[in-house]
């Protein structure tokens, strides 16, 4: 059992992690979800006692993870792949972790077996690949046979196969009772293991929900309809329609009709009465990607802009170019080139401000987002700021 | 109650010797915050129907965990120590730097006419370049976690920080005196067995160095021996320990080798070029407390012709020098995120 309660942690001016209130329960998987840069890893840290909070606290079956009198025998924890000193064997590495705890030498054959590592137990981990890392790092989490796991991404870099091991071996473990926090950046991934999920974005809880019940409060169902090919003019009339009876259809790149926000009986009526032939009409619900990235998209740190190439055309030095400022730029820290001292902060949907080109990527995609939020919707950080004015 | 307060009951008394200071510092601040802020998540918990501990889903371990102490930070550390080779490395080329250049020089000496050092003394050219090794080694110890990220996977295996430090700093400690001790002790056979029977100038008889020569031989007095042998293993493991605290600061390899050459090598090149007369105490003063100066006092040649000094009181110096950082480092170690 993990409980997180309002935990926060700032560097300077930066919030990586807001007012986060969770718990992370035995005999379940529960995935972490959120975008790069959303908190995630911080998070973790704060768990493993490896940062300390600014605000709130955390403990690990009720205790404070540094009050563990025993910490690998109750809390295993797989960080990054590669926190391990390259020039030492991997069951050495595994030894003096084995030492640390007072965990006998005869298990860290065993767990080196568990993973699958035995053959390369003498080799030095520095020639290991990304796949080999992960599983000793997972290794070294199952060491003290913990009743507590904590994964940081598991499966980065690893082949189908060790996916498929990872994922079954969290679920045996999460089966035995233990408590199981996967992170993880993929949707894909978390809805194929876990159980539960909690999300983040920017640092803050987005959701703490089962599976099931962040499907079907997210996803959106929506139907496509497709009039007769060569005859636009049905198209027209029939987008005419159902926009006046409230519904929204938007177009898709294969002349068929996304719409939302009436029922499928609806649709065929309308069409009915306004003459409409239909060569398709069908119920579709939106995947778990696409309701996680409605979720986080506000919140993605990292947003790739449109290669104009302008760069390589004119050489003028200096100026920044449109789209290069840090996305989290904070009023507090002007940055040298940064235009805004005291200018309210980008937006979440479009930070670095418009770029030409910039709002087409989303209608192009096979289905188009919901409108973003409002441009002045409330800043989640401008609550950070004042509560701790330095 | 809060469970703090509960854990704190069922644990048994901290014991002795361990350093538990800082933590418990760290967790006097955060009391009153976790009393109220407990109770909401416990709440919760028993509304939820699930509970953290003794739930009957709740997995444990059938062997039931132990607590730690130092002793398992010591014997980890061991494991660290000796399974990488730049331990190997460093103290094969101090070896062979002391031995190598010990050997050397006392073949090119013996023979010949004595000088009026000491008999054990040219075992300091070899020492003062072994000691850098000794040096990269004590801040490597530390430092090559860092670089890694290793010190994330020791840190979560070992919460309590104070212990590995210490842990690494007596593993460390133990390792650079024994291997540097054995290595002048060889030196200083090799040179009393080569260059006792060098010529003696009749000048010698009358001097102040006539103390060294009996029955014809040149021979070393006890306090000689001691200082050549066991007080420099002494001094140069006492550096490495230094360089250890400093590479705990710094958390940078390259960083904390090069402040340890700067500590060890810039007072006496400072005071080289001091040559104004005004300038005479503070170069005096640079010299007497070189940390080059306290290595050439223990093997009875200090840098100043004057001193008398006989490197034991720089010794106990940079003893209490070290205790500082390292109490510094701790008290670091403890408060910052890693």
């Amino acid at each position: 059992m993990i409980e997180a309660y309002g935990l926060t942690k700032r560097y300077g001016a930066k919030t990586a992690v807001y007012n986060l209130t969770f718990q992370v329960r035995p005999g379940a998987v529960t995935g972490f979800l959120g975008p790069n840069g959303s908190g995630k890893s911080t998070t973790m840290r704060m768990i493993l006692g490896l940062d300390t909070p600014t605000s709130g606290q955390v403990t690990v079956g009720g205790h404070a993870f540094k009050g563990l009198p025993n910490a690998p025998r109750q809390v295993g924890a797989l960080l990054d792949a590669k926190a391990v000193h390259g020039g030492r064997s991997a069951r050495n590495h595994l030894l003096s972790l084995a030492q640390l705890s007072g965990i006998p030498t005869r298990r860290v054959d065993e767990v080196l077996g568990v993973v699958g590592l035995q053959e390369v137990g003498k080799k030095r981990s520095k020639g290991f690949s990304l796949g080999m890392g992960q599983r000793l790092g997972i290794a070294a989490a199952l060491l003290g046979d913990p009743q507590v796991l904590l994964f940081d991404e598991p499966v980065n870099g690893l082949d189908p196969e060790g996916i498929l091991w990872v994922r079954n071996l969290m679920k045996r473990l999460a089966s035995e009772g233990r408590t199981v926090f996967v992170s993880s950046h993929l949707m894909s991934e978390m809805a194929q293991t876990a159980d539960h999920l909690i999300v983040i974005g920017r640092g803050q809880l987005m959701a703490d929900m089962s599976v099931n019940e962040f499907i079907t409060r997210n996803s959106v169902g929506f139907a496509r309809v497709r009039t007769p090919e060569g005859e636009p003019e049905q198209q027209e009339k029939l987008t005419a329609v159902l926009q006046e009876a409230g519904g929204q259809p938007q177009p898709e790149g294969d002349g068929a009709l996304r719409v939302t926000g009436l029922p499928l009986p609806h649709i065929s009526d309308l069409a009915h009465h306004a003459g409409v032939r239909l060569w398709e009409l069908s119920p579709h619900q939106a995947s778990l990607e696409e309701a996680y990235m409605r979720m986080t998209q506000g919140s993605v740190d990292y947003r790739s802009t449109v290669d104009e190439r302008a760069g390589l055309q004119q050489q003028m030095p200096g100026g920044p170019l449109p789209g290069q400022q840090m996305p989290g730029g904070l009023p507090g820290t002007p940055m040298p080139g940064q235009h805004m001292p005291g200018a309210p902060v980008p937006g979440p949907p479009m930070p670095g401000g418009p770029v030409p080109g910039q709002q087409m990527p989303a209608q192009q995609g096979g289905w188009a987002p919901p409108p973003p939020p409002p441009q002045d919707a409330p800043n989640p950080y401008a609550r950070a700021e004042g509560g701790d004015a330095r | 109650m809060s469970t703090q307060q509960q854990y704190q009951g069922q644990v048994p008394p901290q014991q002795p010797g361990r350093p538990s200071q800082p933590q418990q510092t760290g967790h006097a601040q955060q009391q009153a915050q976790p009393q109220q802020a407990q109770q909401v998540p416990q709440q919760q918990a028993q509304q939820h129907g699930w509970s953290g501990q003794g739930g009957g889903a709740t997995y444990t371990s059938p062997i039931p965990p132990r607590r730690t102490h130092l002793g398992n930070a010591i014997v980890s550390e061991w494991t660290k120590i000796r399974s990488v080779r730049s331990t190997v490395w460093t103290i094969a080329i101090m070896f062979a730097l002391v031995v190598g250049i010990g050997l050397l020089s006392a073949l090119a000496m013996s023979g010949g006419q004595y000088t009026g050092n000491p008999l054990l003394s040219s075992g300091l050219f070899g020492l003062m370049l072994g000691q850098i090794c000794v040096i990269t080694l004590g801040v490597l110890v530390i430092t090559s976690e860092y670089g890694t990220g290793m010190i994330r996977t020791t840190l979560t295996a070992c919460p309590q920080r104070g212990r590995v430090l210490m842990a690494k700093s007596l593993v460390f400690f133990v390792l650079a005196f024994v291997t540097t001790t054995v290595a002048c002790t060889i030196t200083a056979l090799i040179n009393s067995a080569l260059l006792s029977d060098q010529e003696i100038p009749s000048y010698v008889r009358n001097s102040s160095l006539a103390d060294s020569v009996e029955g014809g031989r040149i021979v070393a007095d006890s306090g000689e021996w001691l200082g050549a042998t066991v007080g420099a293993g002494l001094y140069v493991a006492l550096l490495g320990l230094l360089s250890l605290a400093v590479g705990a600061l710094l958390r940078h390899s390259a960083g904390a080798i090069t402040t340890m050459m700067g500590v060890v090598l810039l007072p006496l090149l400072l005071a080289m070029f001091m040559r104004a007369e005004a300038l005479e105490t503070v170069r005096d003063k640079l010299m007497e407390y070189s940390p080059l100066n306290g290595l050439g006092a223990l093997f009875g040649t200090p840098m100043l012709p004057e001193d008398s000094a006989s490197g034991w009181p720089l010794l106990g110096g940079l003893a209490g020098v070290t205790a500082v950082a390292l109490v510094v480092a701790c008290t670091l170690l403890n408060k910052r995120d890693v």
